[in-house]
């Protein structure tokens, strides 16, 4: 059981792709979780939880990415990230459209 | 990309006097007025602007490096410089840790594509000690621009094999 990966597909949805904002609130969040987080972009795998590593992948907008986590939250984990990719514009500097410019 | 693509070789710093965020952005956009990578006037908006950007999040993200950086419409292309603390600069870090090496990034407008595939040279760059150990040891602009040079060169030749 605690071996088992969990993994799901999300498409960056950010018009700026996962810049410095959006890869720094993703490695924080994916922080506050004890299972491993990898994230996949065309077979290159990197530490979810940080920040240099997300930067590394340059996902541009539409990119899709794969979340994987494993380890004893690894549902919540998920469930945490892909949300937060979903609503990765609020995490954006361009002010357009962000909620809180 | 490459080191070479985006960084203003007369913009590199080996000796940032600045100790705080604000003179160390300044002493960084300084640095590109000079180079004649930005113009004069644009100066105070563009330190303005990467200001701004810092007080959504700080751009220090770790291992001593930070990447402030904005967008502004009176560039045509991406451009960069690099500058070293000897001391160390309290840039609210995301480690909280000072700062060290700066890589400032002016982009145009709309152009998110390059802006991501810089961060991506710098991150993938950072992630190697031994670099991040020369850059901070690096004496002299000419020192740093060899290390570029030679990053640069390094992931070519990892592309060809």
């Amino acid at each position: 059981m605690w071996n088992r990966v969990v993994s799901r597909e999300v498409t960056v949805v950010n018009p700026h792709g996962l810049h410095a904002r959006p890869a720094d609130a993703f490695a924080r969040r994916a922080s506050q979780f004890e299972s491993v987080i990898n994230v996949v972009k065309q077979g290159q795998r990197v530490n979810g939880k940080s920040i240099l590593d997300l930067l590394m992948l340059a996902a541009e907008e539409g990119t899709v990415l794969t979340i994987e986590a494993q380890g004893g939250d690894a549902e919540d984990a998920i469930e945490a990230l892909v949300s937060l990719m979903e609503q990765v514009n609020a995490y954006d500097e361009s002010g357009k459209s962000s909620p809180n410019p | 990309m490459n080191f070479s693509d985006f960084i203003e070789v007369g913009a590199i710093r080996a000796d940032l006097k600045a100790l705080d965020k604000e003179t160390v952005i300044e002493e960084l956009v300084e640095a590109l007025v000079q180079s004649g990578g930005i113009q004069p006037q644009d100066k105070m908006s563009i330190v303005e602007a990467v200001m701004k950007r810092e007080e959504l999040g700080s751009t220090g993200i770790g291992r001593g490096v930070a990447v402030p950086h904005t967008k502004h419409a009176n560039v045509n292309r991406l451009i960069g410089t690099v500058g070293i603390s000897r001391v160390g600069v309290e840039f609210s870090s995301l480690d909280g840790e000072k700062v060290f090496i700066f890589f400032l990034l002016v982009s145009p407008p709309d152009r998110p594509t390059n802006h991501l595939r810089a961060l991506e040279s710098i991150s993938r760059q950072l992630r190697d000690d031994t670099f991040c150990r020369f850059l901070k040891q690096a004496q002299t602009p000419e020192d740093i621009r060899q290390l570029l040079e030679e990053a640069d060169n390094d992931r070519k030749s990892d592309k060809k094999s």
